[in-house]
């Protein structure tokens, strides 16, 4: 092997291999095993219910969605902070994090307040017959708060690193505005754009505590499936609330890979 | 294709970036725009490229206006000092690029795109690398590629901003010859900006100095080096020595050395600063009467060239004479020996009385009379 700056190399990479076993994938493995406890027929049943579709509907159709929503406006907001030069930019700067360290609980709350029928937004929102809390529309919005961090703290740096040069290169070669941003800068924010989506959606796909205080959680309607599992906990059941829990694991690998293939295919210029 | 500027202003902020200046560029032309950070190069190079505007003043390209076109439209070749490639995309694409992001209607078919990029690769010298993305290239290579790009959207105008910078100082020299002999095939008006004098003078037909947002020179190679007009000319470009001096009764004052000379009409009685070059400092072992006496301090050998400091006591100063090396060694030369200093031309400027700055308008060049027999003992 060659020789390294830093020793400890076996050390360092037996330890992460111990860490990520023992926090990530031993947990995971007591899931799969609890689920398989029920046996095929049993999974099948536990997961096949028209409940556990139409919260499979709505935990990924608004995770995806609202990892949409926060792709566009974190991109905007991360080309703001980076770009300009504004009074109260390191305050707004700031602000962005706020997401993450609010319990989320407190977020569903405050959300709720504002969306509710009778609440700041949702008294002016009603009569437009725009109905947000206790709806699909309701989980959108809390996945939209949680997730949004992600996109722009993935971005900011990356956008730093992008040269001037490179659109007034374009620029003197004939591009135009959107031909700059579409040919030359989207494709190097991709990449990190990409890492922010899959973030996002990771978040907005687990998220629990925002949203079952704005969601209503009506059956079929506004029900998440990280609910569902809670619900099955309370009843004891155990084995189902594993194999729910296996159904979500299974699709959200799948989605990640996904991204992470797309994701590799758009840095195909940086290797060597 | 003509270019005329004409009394250019920048300002940013308290800082001045282009101070009045005017020039005028001939079709075909080769022009370095050489001046230390600051001197407001660059700054009138994007005016020329388009990115940057002048707070007043006019710049016509054939008569026309050429402040009121985009740089979008203006159909000037940029190349940058980071080459600003796009690196998501492969030298093929790079070059084509401001071919494939015209309006339908201008744009060149497919076919047409790629016949002109091989084309450009081939000119460039990077036949077969169309499908390297720019990080898989060295510097130099990058920097053929920017070129290439610049010249894909056939421009008539060529800007480049210190194009060399980046690069280590075989490739610099290896790729300016290039670049000379590219321009020399094509014919391109270029205009480039550095802070290398070698580079300046090596390359171009006109050299363009500059200082704190003003046209300090502009001149031949030839010129800007042997005629310098201003002192910082003669202190930016190549090496000087700078010597006190006074002016009494038409004459020159150095030390100890009172030059005759050419009368120094319109000067007057006062100071100055006498320019040197090392090259024109001829010294002698042999004890003169006029001349500086001095003393050798150490001797430099540089390969082909032989630099030695010279100690003048009647001045106070070391100076830096320079030699052929090989002379240098016949000679003998070593620290310490006593030896006589005569200038064989000397650059005055006088101070203005009233500010106490040198005063570019009072420069006379001052060719000292020795005696004929002293003068055929130096080399």
């Amino acid at each position: 092997m060659a020789r390294r700056v830093l020793p400890g190399f076996g050390l360092s990479l037996g330890y992460a291999i111990a860490y990520l076993g023992l926090i990530v994938l031993l947990p995971l493995a007591a899931l799969a095993l609890k689920a398989a406890g029920l046996g095929f027929s049993g999974l099948w049943a536990a997961v096949t219910t028209p409940r556990v579709f139409a919260a499979l509907k709505l935990s990924f159709g608004a995770a995806v969605l609202s990892a949409f929503i926060n792709a566009g406006v974190g991109l905007l907001i991360a080309w703001v902070l980076v770009r300009y030069r504004f009074p109260g930019k390191r305050l707004f700067d700031a602000l962005v994090d706020l997401p993450f360290a609010l319990p989320t609980a407190v977020a569903g709350i405050a959300l709720t307040a504002l969306y509710a029928p009778n609440g700041w937004l949702g008294r002016w929102l009603e009569p437009l017959g725009l109905k947000v809390a206790f709806t699909q529309t309701g989980v959108l919005v809390a996945m939209v708060f949680v997730g949004f961090p992600f996109v722009v703290r993935t971005l900011q740096p990356v956008l730093e690193t992008l040269d001037r040069d490179l659109e007034e290169a374009a620029e003197s070669l004939g591009a135009t505005r959107v031909q700059t941003f579409l040919r030359v800068l989207f494709p190097l924010l991709l990449p990190a754009l990409l890492t922010g989506f899959a973030l996002a959606l990771a978040r907005a796909v687990g998220e629990y505590g925002s949203v079952i205080f704005i969601a209503g959680n009506k059956p079929f309607e506004s029900e998440i499936m990280p609910l569902l599992i809670v619900q099955q906990l309370e009843q004891y059941k155990y084995g189902e609330a594993a194999a729910i829990g296996v159904v979500m694991l299974g699709i959200s690998f799948a989605i990640l890979l996904g991204i992470g293939l797309l994701q590799r295919w758009s840095r195909r210029w940086a290797e060597r | 294709m003509t270019l005329e500027l004409s009394h250019l202003h920048r300002r940013f902020a308290d800082f001045r970036a282009l101070d009045d200046v005017s020039l005028s560029i001939a079709p075909g032309e080769f022009v370095a725009l050489l001046g230390p950070s600051g001197s407001g190069k660059t700054t009138l190079l994007r005016i020329l490229a388009g990115l940057d505007f002048p707070d007043a003043g006019d710049v016509r390209r054939d008569g026309r206006d050429l402040l009121s076109v985009s740089a979008r439209e203006r159909g000037v070749g940029l190349v940058f000092q980071h080459y600003a490639l796009f690196r998501h995309m492969t030298v093929f694409e790079n070059i084509a690029f401001g071919l494939r992001v015209r309006p339908r209607a201008k744009r060149p078919s497919r076919a047409e795109i790629a016949e002109r990029v091989e084309k450009l690769l081939k000119r460039v010298q990077l036949d077969g690398l169309g499908n390297r993305y720019p990080a898989q290239l060295s510097g130099g290579q990058r920097q053929r590629v920017a070129l290439a790009r610049a010249l894909a959207i056939e421009p008539d105008l060529l800007l480049l901003d210190e194009p060399f910078g980046a690069l280590d100082a075989q490739v610099r020299v290896t790729l300016r010859r290039w670049l000379r002999h590219l321009h020399e095939e094509l014919g391109l008006t270029t205009v480039f900006v550095t802070h290398d004098q070698e580079e300046a003078l090596e390359l171009a037909d006109r050299v363009v100095v500059m200082n704190q947002g003003r046209i300090e020179q502009v001149g031949t190679p030839d010129e800007v080096y042997q005629q310098p007009g201003t002192p910082f000319v003669f202190e930016f470009i190549g090496r000087v020595n700078k010597i006190p001096v006074k002016f009494a009764g038409g004459r020159v004052q150095a030390g100890d050395q009172r030059f005759d000379a050419d009368p120094l009409d319109g000067i007057g009685d006062g100071s100055g600063v006498a320019y040197v070059r090392p090259e024109h400092l001829a010294f002698t072992t042999t004890s003169l009467d006029s001349g500086w006496k001095a003393t050798l301090g150490h001797v430099f050998f540089a390969g082909s060239v032989a630099h030695v400091e010279i100690e003048v006591p009647a001045l106070g100063l070391t100076l830096d004479a320079e030699l052929g090396g090989d002379e240098a060694q016949r000679r003998g030369l070593a620290a310490g020996m006593s030896v006589t200093v005569q200038p064989r031309h000397l650059t005055v400027f006088a101070h203005d009385p009233k500010t106490g700055q040198l005063d570019p308008s009072r420069r006379r060049v001052v060719h000292p009379r020795y005696g004929q027999a002293a003068l055929a003992r130096m080399r």
